[in-house]
């Protein structure tokens, strides 16, 4: 770990042990705190995954346990831009598979990975609630309806704008 | 006997006296309520087929292969998640069950490699098994699809010594992620993903097992159903055929375990179920670390010298026990039949152990017999006796289900004692109050879902002090059980011992600074202890090894009488025994003013029925104990002695002192498996025999006396009470036992407490807890019921009197010692295991505040200074640890932590003060004279005179 790395996850431990405190370091208010994390790093370090069991008093492979779960929760920062597609039967249905596969190889990107330069994360996710939209994505939480790669790429250019 | 392999009836068992009757395929069966169903069905012989369900654990419910039918329900719901209720009526075999199950079997094959004739766990496999009860024969599913195995497999984990871990076979049962809560209560592993992509992992992403918060108990390698988990012995012998039952030779919990064994070579060893301290569990000591019995350090021949500078000249054992026979009676006839003596080894059987002291006071003449125990639980004998009447603790470890408040002083149970720790930490998550009373901030003070109440972080030495202001809060703030006292105790002992501790002196307040805890968190820990319901109290060395140990343990008792904590499950006083065999060794008489059953060498009566039984007469007088022993070794008048199995030049304090004495013995006899540090000092070296090899019997920590079987014979040719037999016959004394049966069969007939005790008996029953008397025929789980043992309970006056080993200008900082998980005192057996890759040198912990201040950074060299001696070590900077106090472990010879250490003594029982030593810490990039001198010592005389001669 260079100097650079240390002092960031310093930083980090800091921030997890205040939101801990936060959350009276109740076990029960992991899931909370997971998202505080996320809300204010971008994604749940793996660096802070010790420091949230010490406060909580927890395992750090349970802590591992709940972040693997949840796909919300990512371990590393996201591109600038999230693009996620509903994979679900009814977006399936109305073509949702080609529009991942389409939308990937346009930005030349893997499906849930972020591209070289961080500027665009592409994810699968399952229903939107947008069904009679189908297929739904959702750009950086804005939700795009009957989604294709223009309105897609549209909202990822608003998205950056 | 041919491999035993447990019953597995799928779910725990239920302690209720409660009951209800069902039929199970046609079979009425009774069980207490909240039995499952699969539990119910196998009780009477149906084993539900069943794959995430194993009765160390709660149900689970997710394998979806117990499915049962039950007469008026609908579906087909899990037997290992469905109680047992009046009147049920269960199908456990139907067709609709069948093809169930064929089904769910399929999908589970379609993502498991299929390479059972080449895979370790091959007939040892429950999923294998499962496979052949439900009729698998095709997989509709074929192998095409997305899989965990082959090419997509992750690498397997291999980092644990002792165990690997391989993805591709796992069925993600989660019974290890289950295992780790439940049974370890560790909480190392996890379910990583979920769905499909699920998968075991032990920590986080980053972790390896041996890299995680994994301890090594090998409850997931138990618990695991498939060849995920798999001990690495299995790897490279194959599956073990026959099985022999037998008791841990670590710790004072004496584990049961069954030897898994393929002719005379252990396989794997695996706790046993029906063994009563451990119930199924074990630790990374007694499963793992058994290596040691055949490292190639073991010496097997007997060996003699004339100077402890000439090199070992191998002998046979007729030599070897003539030599010794000897020299003990040339140092004799010269100076006197009490000018010899010896020292009986906890780690030994029972019947190794009565036959030394046997020897000693029959052949030898005398009573200078003393024991390992002196130097660890001495004061909890003289206390306990002295105060309830017996030598022991009060309490099974199964008592701790019922304690509500528990206060663990001076002992550190997950690396201690860590089986008993488990069963500790599982009342604790349950709800139990903890209360830990120790200078440093142990793993019990908090870890993941534990955390005490109250810790209270106090002074090396102090306990008395502390114990005290804990008894004036209940005395004063009217929590007293008055009637328990009234009924039970002295009143008016009770009465004087009430007015002494009710005085200002006594008061946290006062005693708040000596002790360095806040006078408010003291009295809530007593409101709690008093108040709180059954309170029970379990104590390490933390307690006996100060100037006022045997104090502290009247102490304690004077607390729990008070409170009415005595005489039924989850209460009581309860020392935690450091060895296999110390409660067996004292038991035994090896104390020097004791016969065995703890009844003085002056009692004529007593006296007159081992005369009668040994046809010789005894001394009345009591012997020398060990430090008498050494000093006299000095002065001259003491010039023999027949070690057993303790390496006292390590492990007793003042080692300088000690090695002193030795090299001024004429005649040094060392029975032991290693050339340990002491036998550098010996002329006779008769090899011992490892507990792979003993015949015998074990008393743990709860007085259970559990039985100690060979799985081989013993390396050296002859067993350790067979080669005492013979030089106690050479000395002219007949004894001769034709087995240790015979040995235990007279310890019954010369002890009450063992009346009732045979090998037969314990064969028969597994294992009894003494006194096994006429009024106790079948063993004393809980002692004190109904009344003491001594009649009255006695309460003491406890004065506290502060040590004489104080810090000052020149030494500021109190260095206290203990041990650690994966070593075993002075680390003869775990040094010689991969037990060392957790532990590879002792280390002085250090407040962060007292190493900056010394400008000592983590990792440094350090030198140790006391008012005795210098060590160096390495520095490891810890917020374990209060200001002003630093601690050690003790595991590696040259460390040399007893080179530091201080000759005060406990003023009843001389056990050594090893827990208060005053010394200043500095940084250091030498060893230190000590040390280089051991060193040298070790590159010249020693390696010559260690190294045997071929």
């Amino acid at each position: 770990m260079n100097a650079h790395q240390e002092s960031e996850s310093d930083e980090v431990e800091a921030l997890v042990v205040d939101m801990c405190r936060q959350h009276d370091n109740a076990p029960a208010a992991l899931l909370e705190i997971l998202h505080d994390i996320q809300d204010a790093v971008g994604h749940v370090p793996q660096s802070s995954l010790a420091a949230i069991a010490d406060a909580l008093n927890l395992s750090r492979a349970e802590v591992h346990g709940v972040v693997s779960f949840y796909h919300d929760f990512r371990a590393a920062p996201a591109g600038t831009v999230t693009v996620k597609v509903c994979r679900a039967e009814a977006c399936q249905s109305m073509g949702a598979l080609t529009l991942i596969e389409d939308l990937c190889r346009r930005h030349g990107v893997t499906l849930g990975e972020t591209s070289a330069d961080k500027g665009l994360t592409i994810e699968p996710i399952y229903c939107l609630g947008n069904c009679a939209l189908s297929p739904a994505a959702l750009v950086n939480g804005k939700p795009v309806g009957r989604a294709d790669v223009e309105r897609v790429d549209g909202a990822i250019r608003e998205a950056r704008s | 006997m041919a491999r035993l392999q447990e019953i597995d009836y799928g779910t725990p068992k239920r302690e209720t006296d409660k009951t209800v009757t069902l039929t199970i395929d046609g079979q009425s069966v009774e069980v207490p309520e909240g039995t499952s169903i699969m539990r119910a069905a196998a009780e009477v012989g149906q084993q539900v087929p069943k794959l995430c369900a194993t009765d160390m654990l709660d149900s689970w419910g997710s394998c979806r292969m117990c499915l049962v039918e039950v007469e008026g329900v609908r579906g087909t719901p899990a037997s290992c998640t469905t109680p047992a209720r009046d009147g049920m009526v269960v199908r456990t075999q139907t067709q609709r069950l069948e093809k169930i199950r064929r089904g769910v079997m399929e999908l589970y094959i379609s993502d498991h490699p299929l390479d059972c004739l080449t895979c370790s766990a091959n007939g040892d496999c429950e999923l294998q098994d499962t496979a052949g009860e439900v009729g698998l024969r095709d997989v509709r599913y074929g192998f095409g699809g997305e899989k965990h195995f082959g090419e997509a497999a992750e690498a397997k984990d291999t980092s644990n010594p002792y165990f690997s871990f391989d993805p591709e076979k796992c069925i993600v049962c989660s019974r290890c992620v289950r295992a780790c809560e439940q049974v370890q209560g560790t909480f190392a592993l996890t379910i990583d993903g979920r769905g499909f992509d699920s998968k075991v992992s032990a920590g986080t992403a980053a972790d390896d097992f041996f890299g995680s918060e994994c301890v090594s108990c090998g409850a997931c390698v138990q618990a695991c159903p498939t060849a995920t988990l798999t001990e690495k012995t299995v790897e490279a012998h194959g599956t073990p055929n026959r099985t022999v039952l037998t008791t841990c030779a670590y710790c004072g919990v004496g584990c049961s375990f069954k030897a898994e064994m393929q002719g005379d070579q252990v396989v794997r060893m695996t706790p046993y179920k029906d063994g009563g301290a451990n119930e199924g569990h074990s630790c990374v000591k007694g499963r793992f670390a058994w290596g040691y019995a055949s490292h190639k350090d073991r010496i097997t021949t007997p060996m003699v010298r004339d100077r402890i500078t000439d090199p070992w000249r191998k002998v046979d054992w007729d030599e070897a026990i003539q030599f010794a026979a000897d020299r003990f009676k040339a140092i004799q006839e010269k100076h006197g039949r009490a000018s010899i003596g010896g020292i009986t080894s906890s780690r030994c059987t029972n019947e190794e152990v009565y036959v030394v002291q046997k020897m000693i006071r029959a052949a030898f003449g005398n009573n200078n017999v003393d024991t390992c125990a002196r130097v660890c639980h001495s004061p909890t004998g003289y206390g306990l006796k002295t105060t309830l009447g017996t030598s022991a603790g009060t309490q099974n470890f199964k008592s701790v289900e019922k304690a509500d408040v528990i206060l663990v002083i001076g002992a550190n149970p997950t690396d201690g004692h860590p089986v008993f720790a488990s069963r500790m930490k599982k009342r604790l998550r349950q709800g139990a109050k903890l209360i830990v009373a120790d200078p440093r901030r142990i793993d019990l003070v908090r870890t993941p879902h534990v955390e005490a109440s109250q810790h209270l972080q106090l002074r090396p030495g102090t306990n008395v002090a502390l114990m005290n202001a804990l008894a004036h809060v209940v005395v004063t703030e009217d929590l007293v059980d008055e009637a328990f006292v009234a009924e039970r105790c002295d009143s008016e002992e009770f009465g004087r011992w009430r007015a002494f501790v009710a005085e200002e002196r006594n008061a946290p307040e006062a005693l708040s600074e000596s002790i360095g805890v806040a006078a408010e968190t003291i009295r809530a820990a007593a409101r709690l202890y008093a108040t709180g319901g059954n309170a029970a109290i379990y104590y390490g060395l933390g307690v006996t090894e100060h100037s006022q140990g045997s104090t502290m343990v009247m102490a304690m008792a004077n607390l729990a009488m008070a409170t009415g904590n005595f005489g039924r499950e989850g209460v009581g006083v309860n020392p935690l025994r450091g060895q296999n065999n110390v409660q067996g060794s004292c038991d035994m008489g090896s104390f020097p003013h004791e016969l065995p059953g703890y009844r003085h060498v002056s009692d004529d009566a007593v006296r007159g029925a081992f005369e009668a039984d040994w046809g010789v007469t005894l001394s009345n007088e009591p012997g020398r104990r060990i430090p008498n022993m050494f000093a006299d070794a000095i002065d001259g008048g003491f010039r023999g002695m027949f070690v057993q199995g303790e390496d006292i030049a390590q492990s007793d304090p003042n080692t300088r002192h000690v090695t002193a004495a030795l090299e001024a013995l004429e005649c040094l006899v060392v029975q032991d498996l290693f050339l340990n540090e002491t036998a550098a000092f010996a002329h006779v070296f008769l090899p011992g025999t490892s507990f792979l090899e003993k015949d015998g019997t074990f008393t743990n920590a709860e007085r259970r006396i559990n039985r100690v079987r060979p799985v081989m014979p013993p390396k050296s040719g002859l067993s350790e009470s067979e080669a005492v037999c013979r030089l106690a016959r050479a000395m002219g004394y007949p004894m001769t036992y034709d087995h240790p049966s015979r040995i235990m069969d007279e310890i019954a007939r010369l002890t009450p407490t063992f009346a009732g005790v045979s090998f037969e008996r314990l064969d028969r029953e597994g294992s009894l807890q003494w006194p096994v008397t006429e009024k106790a025929p079948n063993g004393t789980p809980t002692m004190h019921i109904g009344g003491f043992v001594r009649g009255k309970g006695r309460f003491m006056i406890t004065e506290y009197v502060p040590t004489q080993e104080r810090a000052n200008r020149s030494f500021p900082l109190i260095l206290t010692t203990g041990r650690i998980l994966s070593q075993y005192n002075v680390g003869a057996q775990t040094r010689r295991t991969e037990n060392s890759r957790w532990h590879e040198a002792d280390r002085l912990e250090i407040h962060p505040f007292d190493a900056e201040e010394r400008g000592i950074a983590d990792g440094e060299m350090v030198s140790i200074q006391s008012r005795m001696g210098a060590i160096t070590l390495q520095a490891e900077i810890s917020e374990r640890m209060p200001q002003g106090v630093v601690y050690t472990t003790f595991h590696h010879p040259s460390s040399g932590a007893n080179v530091i250490t201080t000759e005060y003594s406990d003023w009843a029982t001389n056990c050594p003060e090893y827990k208060v030593t005053a010394v200043q810490v500095a940084r250091s990039n030498r060893p230190s004279e000590w040390q280089l001198e051991h060193e040298e010592v070790r590159r010249t005389h020693y390696r010559r005179s260690m190294e045997p001669a071929e």
